[in-house]
């Protein structure tokens, strides 16, 4: 492979709390590729999420990035009181994105006027996952991605994740559903 | 950082808390003279030093939705992952913060020298006094918010905080506004302003980037 990998974690520890989530850990995340974390509640899969993030720092090991990267956890952060097409166009500017593009891909395109703190939790992770997609980062970070999502926003999850890695990006998951990654490599923390 | 700071302003504007300083200081410039009385000369030497505390106190009074909102909502997380520095996230904050309480003061610094009855003079040093101070007491208060974000009750912890960091900028820009003061507190004022200014986006800041682990 001549180009360098998006995300490379090279024999990672992570502390916690006192506690040691990981160590020895390695990955490496090429173009197209997908790696889909599992393991049970507390094992670390969100704090390795937001190590690759770069808003962890490790313990020990490097963790390497080329490229920008673009994050899915719980935070939503959208003004509440802006309707959600300013709200992710916010974002949008700052990313050089596209907003409508993101909002097409998740189906919330009716939802443009709506104010975000009217959302019900399975639109606010559309809108977050819609972020994702607008960015144009080559590497997602997705902590749940698929949490509160109904079964045609699982559908349009997997589209996109698909046409992402199709056109040459890759995808750090966390989740315990599959998400339409059957095929990704999995990385179980225990 | 202009959009950064554009957010800051509008939130700022829109959560209907711009007007809540203007009118917390013009509060306090009605009610003084009540309190000790409408003897003009009296009035005169006090109240400049009463106007710099509700100064003061209008600067601390959005302190606790500054950072803490948008730390919870994970806005400084997604504003990391795309490379920009918590130093110029908080300096987007000092900048937003003092765009929507300084010039409104400095706007309803007037009204209340009428109502202190505060001879021409002092109301032009205070004006100064207030252009060149409350910068600083906008940088305390970014400060303070980013170190209380993530604690409980903050508005008490954020008050002691501030208060004796805010004394010089008080003791200097009190002196200003004393018959005859001036010349010589007006550059101290200035220059313990600016630094709060400058370190403020550092320790603010720090403190962002701590309150991740």
């Amino acid at each position: 492979m001549s180009e360098r990998p998006l995300l490379k974690l090279d024999g990672v520890a992570l502390i916690r709390g006192g506690r040691l989530l990981f160590e020895g850990l390695d990955l490496t995340l090429a173009a197209g590729e997908a790696v889909l974390l599992t393991g049970p509640n507390g094992v670390g899969k969100s704090s390795l999420i937001r190590l690759s993030a770069g808003l962890l720092r490790a313990t020990s090991g490097t963790v390497e990035r080329s490229g920008a990267a673009a994050l899915a956890d719980e935070g939503l952060a959208l003004d509440p009181r802006q309707p959600l097409a300013q709200a992710l166009g916010f974002w949008a500017r700052l990313d050089g994105g596209d907003a409508a593009a993101g909002m097409r891909a998740m189906g919330l395109e009716r939802l443009a006027p709506v104010p975000v703190r009217m959302l019900s939790t399975g639109q606010r992770k559309r809108a977050v996952l819609a972020r994702v997609i607008a960015t144009g980062a080559p590497l997602w970070l997705l902590d749940e991605p698929g949490n509160g999502l109904d079964a045609e926003g699982l559908e349009r999850l997997a589209a996109a994740m698909a046409s992402h890695r199709a056109t040459g990006g890759a995808i750090l998951a966390a989740s315990h559903q599959l998400l339409g990654l059957d095929e990704a490599r999995r990385v179980a923390l225990a | 950082m202009i959009a950064l700071i554009l957010r800051e302003l509008r939130l700022a504007l829109t959560a209907g808390n711009a007007l809540l300083p203007p009118i917390f200081f013009l509060l306090v410039a009605a009610l003084f003279p009540f309190a000790v009385g409408p003897d003009a000369p009296l009035l005169a030497r006090t109240g400049g030093g009463a106007l710099w505390m509700a100064a003061l106190l209008a600067a601390l009074l959005p302190v606790e939705r500054l950072v803490e909102p948008d730390r919870a909502a994970g806005l400084l997380d997604q504003l990391a992952v795309r490379g920009i520095g918590d130093e110029s996230v908080a300096f987007a904050k000092l900048a937003g913060h003092w765009l929507s309480f300084g010039p409104p003061l400095m706007i309803a610094a007037f009204p209340a020298a009428a109502l202190m009855k505060l001879p021409g003079d002092i109301l032009w040093r205070l004006e100064i006094g207030l252009a060149a101070g409350t910068p600083g007491l906008a940088a305390l208060t970014v400060i303070v918010a980013a170190l209380t974000a993530g604690l409980r009750g903050t508005g008490a912890l954020a008050g002691l905080l501030i208060l004796p960091l805010a004394v010089p900028i008080l003791i200097f820009g009190a002196a200003m506004v004393e018959p005859g003061g001036g010349g010589g507190a007006v550059k101290l004022l200035g220059a313990v302003s600016l630094l709060l200014v400058a370190i403020a986006p550092f320790a603010a800041g720090a403190a962002m980037r701590a309150g991740r682990d």
